[in-house]
């Protein structure tokens, strides 16, 4: 798919589509909602089993999938609902690369831990 | 070039079935309702004969009935639906996301009193209650205007400048269960004049997609809505009076915004919507033969308010009243929203001192008699000489 523009933010009452009519289809790739997310979904590349369960659930497609394997958080568009966390069936074995805990592969931190 | 109306005897109710039938919409989505049942009635029976081409969809409800047409309209068809009373507050949601998306659906209202205690008979406390839904509102006097509105209803809408929803609304039982004479237009007439519906974009149309009705962030809603006040305040009238000229001509009735009596030397007018606009010029007109300089005005918009024209058609009046048949519950006094606007206007225009009096009337189908009328121009007469306005709002026909 061709790169989309980012729709402009700026535009005054007179330009704007009358009734909110979006011309521009599949533009909503483009509309950054990574900035409502307090949490961050993190996972440890070591331990995961490559199941794709978090790819399926993700409700907003924020999970990228190069060559059938999970290759990373999409957080541009990840808005830390925590679902692939919770869905996640891996108990790991050993300490998260990450967070340091036990517990599943995806974990989720606060986002003002992350490096945002 | 004028054309030759065929008159019918017409209940109200019927006369906009009967305009219904000539647009012959691509849909209706209608739900009964006492006293809009007929118009409903009679058009389901045109599409049941096969005389319409359009698409019926007897829905559930009035507020199934009203997001039926949102959907067909955007669609691209031309759609149009009937409601009264609880039934248009039924529809109230789906009201504000017609207009919102710019959708411009003809909804035809007989007036009904909205309960409770529960009234089937004419007041306008529910169309008055959408007036700042977004939609455009015509009243009509009589039978004829209903029927004469409803198709200049569908042009005034669609026009590209307006793309706003409409109602042409009329008097619950008075005009529309009263039968009258009505001219009917040939039905090509109609058909040429309402044309075709050629809207820009539609969800249809997989050449040129589009989404409607998406979700609107803080960042955008407010333009929005401000771009669509701007149909109202800039284009509207204009538009509803070009296309009132043009059915005029086709018609030989003429369609003025605001229908005035007298008014060119009146010293006491009197501003009422619909039905009542006829009692209170036969009234008006006895008074005239006597030499009193009374006036009435009977403005056939609602929405947008015409207010320049209303003021300058008041301005070196006397005294003035508003006939009012809907309560704005808590407003100033507890008046009626058409004198809430005439005063707003007058100030905004800087007419003050002039006496303006509201009187709730005809609440629930309360009967509004000529002698009631004459007594507001006896009411105004006072008010006048005395120069003391005195209560601002006041009845018309309440037992105190």
């Amino acid at each position: 798919m061709a790169k989309k523009q980012a729709p402009r933010l700026d535009l005054p009452w007179q330009e704007v589509s009358p009734g909110g009519v979006v011309r521009d289809e599949g533009n909503s790739v483009t509309y950054i909602t990574g900035t409502w997310r307090t949490v961050r979904p993190v996972r440890d590349t070591e331990q995961c089993t490559q199941c794709l369960i978090c790819w399926i659930v993700c409700p907003d497609s924020a999970i990228t999938v190069e060559d059938g394997k999970v290759a990373a958080f999409d957080y541009d568009h990840c808005k830390g609902c925590g679902i692939c966390a919770q869905a996640c069936p891996v108990n790991i074995k050993n300490p998260h690369a990450v967070t340091g805990e036990m517990g599943k592969v995806i974990q989720m931190i606060p986002e003002s831990d992350g490096d945002a | 070039m004028a054309v030759e109306s065929k008159y019918m005897p017409l209940d109200g109710a019927n006369a906009v079935s009967q305009a219904m039938r000539q647009i012959d919409p691509d849909v209706v989505a209608a739900y009964p309702i006492t006293p809009q049942t007929a118009v409903v009635q009679n058009f389901s029976q045109y599409v049941a004969d096969g005389i319409v081409h359009t698409e019926f969809v007897p829905v559930e409800s009035e507020h199934a009935a009203m997001s039926a047409c949102i959907g067909s309209e955007v669609s691209g068809a031309r759609t149009m639906t009937a409601t009264a009373a609880n039934g248009l507050a039924l529809m109230w949601e789906e009201l504000y996301i017609a207009s919102g998306m710019h959708l411009p659906i003809v909804l035809t209202v007989v007036n009904r009193a909205l309960s409770g205690p529960l009234n089937i008979h004419c007041d306008h406390s529910d169309s008055m209650g959408a007036r700042d839904s977004g939609w455009m509102q015509l009243y009509a006097e009589t039978g004829q205007e209903a029927y004469d509105n409803t198709i200049q209803a569908v042009r005034i809408a669609e026009h590209s400048d307006v793309l706003t929803p409409i109602m042409s609304c009329q008097d619950g039982f008075i005009t529309g269960h009263g039968v009258e004479r009505v001219g009917l237009l040939p039905d090509e007439a109609v058909r040429d004049f309402v044309g075709s519906y050629e809207p820009e974009l539609t969800l249809l149309d997989t050449d040129r997609p589009a989404t409607f009705g998406a979700w609107d962030f803080t960042d955008y809603y407010f333009e929005h809505k401000r771009e669509q006040s701007e149909a109202l305040i800039k284009h509207a009238l204009r538009v509803i009076r070009e296309v009132g000229r043009e059915y005029e001509e086709l018609s030989g009735r003429p369609q003025p915004i605001l229908d005035m009596f007298g008014m060119d030397d009146a010293e006491l007018a009197i501003i009422v919507l619909s039905s009542t606009g006829g009692t209170a010029r036969a009234v008006a007109r006895e008074l005239r033969e006597k030499g009193d300089k009374v006036g009435v005005i009977r403005p056939r918009v609602y929405r947008p308010f015409p207010d320049d024209m209303l003021v300058d058609a008041i301005k070196d009046c006397k005294a003035v009243a508003v006939l009012d048949r809907a309560i704005s519950f808590g407003s100033p006094q507890g008046g009626g929203p058409v004198f809430t606007d005439l005063t707003a206007a007058l100030y905004n225009h800087g007419v003050v001192g002039l006496p303006v009096v509201d009187y709730v009337y005809g609440l629930g189908g309360r009967d509004t008699l000529p002698p009631m009328i004459e007594s507001v121009y006896d009411d105004l007469a006072e008010v006048a000489a005395e120069g003391d306005r005195g209560a601002m709002v006041r009845y018309l026909g309440l037992r105190e």
